[in-house]
């Protein structure tokens, strides 16, 4: 990928609210230049969606998550696709990933509470044909979401102004 | 008790800074979004900090030699030698200091005999000034302009030389100006230095952050390493302040004056920030500095963004090329920096330093500095931008 591609994916990961006047300034290119390789980002797909990284607890202190380990049998020609497309509709599920190692799919999943999460998976997950086993793991704490500290135990120690 | 009598007069005289109590309202307040600081926002690098950690493991809990560690000194030459093309001695002609702090200090005690004047470009760095009437000299500002980028020029220096001026303090990249002094800006001043046989002590501790320009040495140009105090440190390339590191580098016969004075008051630099230092060099020497280069590289985003961002809401900025600061000029808004300052930390809770602060020619300039992530600095810069149009409509 180009240089100028990479600097403007790293400026709007790390705030997707800076305009593209602002970012061309920030890399010294043309306004036009800089329009236009957003605009092919976000057409080809290398940029999903802007969005807004958010610290759950401060929303709703019931909401819980958790991550489920899945066991699959692959299907002839698709392999584990099958399965992660199946799962691509269930409203619940945020993350899926193809996994190496001790399981085949990571799945996250939301829900309101920790009744509505284990009953998503032992009446809607497991119970799909080709799944082999689920293991599920509750989100206890987060400390660092998406490269963010959420919570950080000591305070910055910098003052707010000093020559 | 009177504890008047007990004091010095000479410490009593130091000039307490007119915005202290500004600083106290500004240093309690929490949800503030600061750009007053000084000092990197990042971390040093982790190879660095487990060094040190490991230099502590290893037991080298005791004194260094006075110049410090032998192996920091060789690889600072080496550095400055890859930086500069200047070649010192390792032995003799540098000595590892607690921050750059130090070796300004201690610079001036070896140099100055009561009455001497020192001359000292404005605005600059606020230690100078007290450091130099602390060994009873006399601080002489040169004035520096807005007009000029806030460049040392010859004409302003050659004003205020008198017989009794014996040194020169070069404060470039600049701090609180963010400007920088190019080989042809040195090179029209050079003359008037060696005509009046000043000293040079050249505070570069902001060399590695220039942008779009190297940094230039003045003690690498024509005959005037002889004459040069050259002080640096790791504080800002390595994003070490706590660190207390810095060292300086001179002829023979100077230093080991100034050495008699460190080893009185210092004895030596920490020494595991001097084993930190060790492999903050070697890394940088092996890999040309990568991690220096990772950091300019934000700054430099930072730094575009805010120059674009005061000149477009109409606050006069030129474009700063060292260091992490911009000296936006407030004046249009009928404000000077120090009332600019106050009302914008008022009204919408962004803290900035009055360019008074850093002597009169600052006045009606604020300091804001980019040593703050994205999103706290395009956050206060809307909220300045706000308060800037606050100020038109009120002024209609």
């Amino acid at each position: 990928m180009e240089k100028l591609y990479k600097d403007i994916l790293n400026i709007l990961t790390e705030d997707a609210r800076l305009t593209a006047t602002q970012i061309a300034k920030m890399v010294s290119k043309d306004l036009k230049e800089v329009k236009k390789a957003i605009e092919e980002m976000e057409n080809d797909g290398t940029i999903v969606k802007y969005s807004a990284v958010v610290n759950d607890e401060k929303v709703d202190e019931e909401a819980v998550e958790a991550l489920i380990e899945l066991r699959v049998t692959p299907q002839i020609t698709k392999g584990f696709d099958a399965m992660a497309e199946e799962l691509l509709d269930f409203k619940q599920v945020t993350d899926i990933y193809l996994m190496s190692g001790g399981y085949d799919l990571c799945v996250l999943v939301k829900g309101n509470s920790l009744k509505e999460v284990a009953m998503f998976v032992s009446e809607e997950l497991s119970v799909l044909e080709n799944v082999i086993s689920t293991k599920t793991h509750f989100i206890l704490k987060k400390y660092k979401k998406d490269g963010v500290v959420i919570k950080r135990a000591e305070n910055n120690m910098r003052l707010n102004i000093q020559l | 008790m009177n504890y008047e009598k007990y004091l010095s007069d000479r410490a009593k005289e130091i000039k307490p800074s007119g915005i202290r109590e500004f600083f106290d309202i500004v240093n309690t307040m929490k949800d503030a979004i600061s750009l007053g600081v000084g000092e990197p926002d990042f971390i040093t690098p982790w190879l660095i900090r487990d060094s040190a950690i490991k230099s502590i493991q290893k037991g080298f809990t005791q004194y260094t030699s006075n110049s410090g560690l032998m192996r920091l000194r060789e690889l600072i030459a080496e550095y400055i030698k890859v930086r500069t093309s200047l070649t010192y001695d390792a032995e003799h002609e540098i000595i590892v200091t607690a921050g750059a702090s130090e070796a300004i200090d201690i610079t001036l005690r070896a140099v100055i005999n009561y009455g001497d004047e020192v001359l000292v470009p404005e605005p600059s760095y606020v230690s100078y000034c007290p450091c130099i009437s602390l060994c009873g000299g006399k601080a002489v500002p040169v004035e520096c302009k807005n007009e000029d980028e806030f460049k040392l020029m010859p004409e302003a220096l050659e004003k205020v030389i008198t017989e009794k001026t014996k040194a020169i303090i070069i404060p470039y990249p600049n701090n609180p100006t963010g400007a920088i002094m190019t080989k042809e800006d040195l090179e029209k001043i050079i003359p008037i230095i060696k005509k009046h046989d000043l000293l040079v002590i050249s505070d570069e501790i902001y060399a590695e952050l220039t942008y779009e320009k190297n940094h230039v040495s003045i003690a690498s140009l024509d005959g005037m390493q002889e004459r040069t105090v050259m002080i640096n440190g790791f504080s800002k390339s390595f994003a070490m302040t706590g660190w207390r590191l810095g060292y300086l580098l001179a002829p023979k016969e100077i230093t080991q004056i100034i050495l008699k004075i460190h080893q009185y008051v210092i004895m030596c630099a920490p020494t595991c920030s001097q084993f930190a230092a060790v492999t903050a060099l070697e890394q940088g020497l092996k890999d040309n500095f990568k991690m220096v280069d990772a950091m300019k590289k934000e700054y430099n985003q930072r730094r575009r963004f805010l120059h674009s961002e005061f000149n477009d809401m109409g606050l006069e900025c030129f474009e700063p090329l060292g260091a992490f600061y911009a000296f936006p000029k407030v004046s249009s808004t009928g404000l000077d920096g120090d009332k600019f300052a106050r009302g914008l930390l008022k009204e919408k809770k962004i803290a900035v330093v009055p360019g008074i602060a850093f002597g009169e020619c600052g006045k009606e300039h604020i300091r804001v500095s980019y040593a703050y992530s994205m999103q706290s600095l395009s956050k206060a810069m809307n909220n300045i931008r706000e308060y800037v149009e606050m100020l038109k409509e009120k002024n209609e």
